[in-house]
């Protein structure tokens, strides 16, 4: 079973390789603003691509959304969604 | 009267103008790192086929091209006020017309949202300089 933390640590390691974030994604709250520590667009879309792969996941176009990608957090409960269904 | 906007008599229904921008800026080196790691996945998830072959088109131009089109759509997406309207990017296209100016198309969910928004017109610049690729678009639309 996979635990909140083993999915955090997934994500942060996603975030570590393609976030671009001019801070430690180790140091970041789960609910710290991943666009205000330095995720462009671009990379967003790196982290979605990652993310899917990493998950074996899709997002689909309505959940293309700024907030689904803000912050550790906000991927997790949007992964936990697409795992769900 | 107020500069950006129509006069609206008493008879009119119409709500006045009102014009929105949006700009985007990407470094088309990270577009192709994010070709090769990603490959068709990333190019197929952002762009329409007619980008794509119009990118594939040009000698050594596909990164130039895509990141230009890409910033068009994220300055699309600004500029209409979509961050989290959870749209696809592919509803939104660069078409490059016969004239050589290129021009946007919007699809689907996009184009619905456009037409809520009564967006009257929308107009796009592209540029390129070494390592970027910029774009600006403009909307003007009926206010509120």
């Amino acid at each position: 079973m996979t635990t909140i933390e083993q999915v955090e640590s997934q994500i942060k390691s996603v975030l570590r390789d393609h976030g671009r974030l001019n801070k430690d994604v180790g140091l970041l709250d789960s609910s710290a603003d991943l666009y205000q520590a330095g995720m462009t667009s671009h990379a967003s879309v790196n982290v979605m691509l990652a993310l899917e792969g990493a998950f074996d996941v899709e997002f689909p176009d309505h959940m293309l959304k700024r907030n689904v990608f803000s912050s550790i957090q906000s991927i997790r409960s949007a992964l936990s969604e697409l795992t769900a269904a | 009267m107020t500069i950006g906007t129509h006069p609206t008599s008493a008879r009119s229904a119409k709500p006045p103008y009102g014009l929105r921008v949006g700009i985007d800026l990407v470094q088309i080196s990270r577009i192709s790192d994010s070709i090769d790691q990603f490959g068709s996945r990333f190019i197929d998830r952002l762009f329409t086929d007619d980008e794509i072959e119009y990118a594939n088109s040009g000698s050594g131009l596909q990164s130039e091209r895509l990141a230009a089109r890409f910033a068009a759509k994220e300055a699309t997406i600004k500029a209409l006020q979509l961050s989290d309207a959870g749209v696809g990017w592919r509803d939104i296209e660069v078409r490059k017309l016969r004239s050589g100016e290129c021009a946007l198309a919007l699809h689907g969910r996009v184009a619905e949202l456009a037409k809520i928004m009564e967006i009257e017109q929308i107009a796009l610049s592209l540029s390129h300089d070494g390592d970027y690729a910029g774009a600006v678009v403009t909307v003007l639309h009926r206010a509120p």
